[in-house]
């Protein structure tokens, strides 16, 4: 690991010795937060016990379906859009103000159309992260160098081999920070759904713990969420880096 | 009895070519081009130059098929060019064309391998071009490893290795400074002598066409037509030294009495040009 590596486990390792620290000391009230030892303990005990396991699972199948039908479907709606100029130019003002918009309140819509299935939450969930992926896939074929078509012309290919063997590599890291943004966007749609109004998940699991008053239970929960969610977007964040190193472009 | 195009040599033609842009909404058509007549010859090494803008440019992609000429014919080796860029012409660009996703080894082998070639020649070729532009060591290093000088001399092994006998140069040491553009001149004459292709440069550096060329086509402002072919009457075997011979100064002071009030003009100083 390098100094950098170090140094951020040392502001985790502090930050959360910290919170331990006031927890068990009484500086913060134990009805307000608990020890992240005791969500710890608390998180090893609801996975072993098994009682949540199911809309955990249920709850991350909703996001990464959500996630991969918002990049496939980004991507392709992203690539229509860039070929016609005029389309894109009338879309424009929607782009730039969809996120002023808080998605959640067409919920209610969703289920009285699919009823209070995991149907509706997907569809948040898309409909959230999706214009990140149109507008990377915009972005990232608006900077593909221009040059690279003439190459293209020059080797003789054709527009579905120039696509797939150089526009696509070339705008694969916008692509990329499309598909992160994904994927942050997913996970804060889909768990803020079920927290809201769903039957079901993990987002339901933690708005019940909360109306419980059970601590344990909740901090458990949220504990598990900030795991999962960090350790998915450490692993997008490094293999980027470690994509862009290779290509010369990133910082050693 | 008039001579054939076999004859005379010719390795590529431009007869009676214009290039005329289509305006764009409320705006008037750009006349880029021509008419331009030039015969290159094969084997010989050829420079364009002219002042910003006059079509240089739009010469070379309309030479290599890029581009359609408004008015005109073009023909490779006795073949018309029209829509698609013959097979045996090259064509390396001002702007850095190398692909960063891939190692400077598999930038110079795309091409080959597009084109089925047999991997064992994929390699043979491709090593020897690396080796010959002074490129084998960084063979696993990506381009953005590389510096402006090395990415061209990248995108020029990745033409070579498809043995071309029309190579294209569009400005390719543009971005470069002085001192390396002396020694990626060398470079070029070197790979020009090796391969016996024929080699067309577009420049915009007076000196650089001088020290390179067999001959040079000096070129108006827009629309560009050719004004001048001042023959250099260089030996085949000649490098960056020739820079200090007495005919180095003739060539370039003659195509700059060529071009400096053309040069003036493109640039809109009217009063200058009255001068």
């Amino acid at each position: 690991m390098n100094r950098v590596g170090r140094l951020r486990l040392a502001v985790i390792a502090l930050a959360v010795g910290a919170l331990e620290l006031a927890c068990r000391t009484g500086l913060i009230d134990h009805h307000v937060l608990i020890a992240p030892s005791e969500m710890a303990v608390a998180l090893w005990r609801l996975l072993v016990s098994g009682q949540a396991n199911e809309q955990i699972l249920r709850t991350f199948g909703i996001i990464v379906l959500a996630v991969l039908i918002a990049v496939v479907l980004g991507f392709a709606i992203g690539l229509v859009i860039h070929a016609l100029p005029r389309l894109r130019q009338a879309l424009d003002p929607f782009f730039a103000t969809y996120y002023a918009v808080p998605i959640f309140i067409f919920y209610p819509v969703m289920i009285s159309i699919f009823g209070l299935s995991s149907i509706p939450i997907v569809l948040i969930g898309v409909a959230t992260a999706i214009v990140a992926m149109i507008m990377a896939t915009l972005n990232g074929l608006d900077r593909i160098p221009r040059v690279l078509t003439k190459v293209a012309r020059v080797h003789r290919m054709g527009p579905v081999e120039t696509a797939l063997r150089l526009k696509l590599p070339a705008a694969a890291p916008h692509l990329f920070t499309g598909v992160k943004l994904a994927v942050s966007y997913g996970f804060i749609a889909v768990i803020a759904s079920e927290f809201i109004l769903a039957p079901a998940g993990l987002g339901r699991l933690i708005s019940d713990a909360y109306t419980d008053f059970n601590n344990p239970r909740m901090y458990a929960l949220m504990l598990l969420l900030v795991i999962v969610a960090t350790a998915v977007n450490m692993a997008l964040h490094v293999f980027d880096q470690r994509w862009a190193e290779r290509r010369g472009i990133g910082k050693p | 009895m008039t001579a054939t195009v076999s004859e005379r040599n010719v390795h590529a033609e431009l007869s009676g070519v214009t290039r005329i842009y289509p305006g764009a909404a409320g705006t008037k058509p750009v006349h880029a081009l021509g008419p331009v007549d030039l015969e290159v010859r094969r084997g010989e090494f050829f420079a364009v130059v002219g002042p910003s803008g006059c079509g240089k440019s739009t010469l070379l992609e309309v030479l290599a098929g890029l581009q359609t000429p408004t008015q005109g014919s073009v023909t490779f080796e006795g073949q018309p060019v029209a829509g698609e860029v013959p097979d045996g012409i090259g064509v390396v660009f001002q702007e850095d064309a190398s692909f960063p996703w891939l190692t400077v080894w598999d930038n110079a082998a795309f091409g080959l391998r597009r084109g089925g070639v047999e991997a064992s020649e994929v390699a043979r070729r491709v090593d020897d071009a690396l080796a010959f532009m002074g490129l084998k060591d960084f063979a696993r290093a990506y381009p953005a490893q590389l510096s402006g000088g090395m990415r061209q001399r990248l995108c020029i092994a990745r033409t070579l290795v498809l043995q071309p006998r029309l190579i294209l140069l569009d400005e390719p040491f543009g971005a470069l400074d002085a001192q390396t553009r002396l020694l990626m001149g060398d470079e070029v004459l070197r790979l020009w002598r090796r391969t016996g292709a024929t080699v067309l440069l577009i420049t915009h550096a007076l000196d650089e066409a001088a020290m390179l060329s067999d001959r040079i086509g000096a070129m108006s402002a827009r629309p560009g037509r050719f004004m001048d072919i001042v023959e250099t009457g260089w030996p085949r075997e000649r490098d960056s030294t020739i820079v200090s011979e007495a005919r180095f100064g003739e060539i370039t002071g003659r195509l700059w009495d060529n071009l400096r009030g053309e040069s003036i003009k493109s640039l809109g100083y009217a009063g200058m040009a009255a001068e």
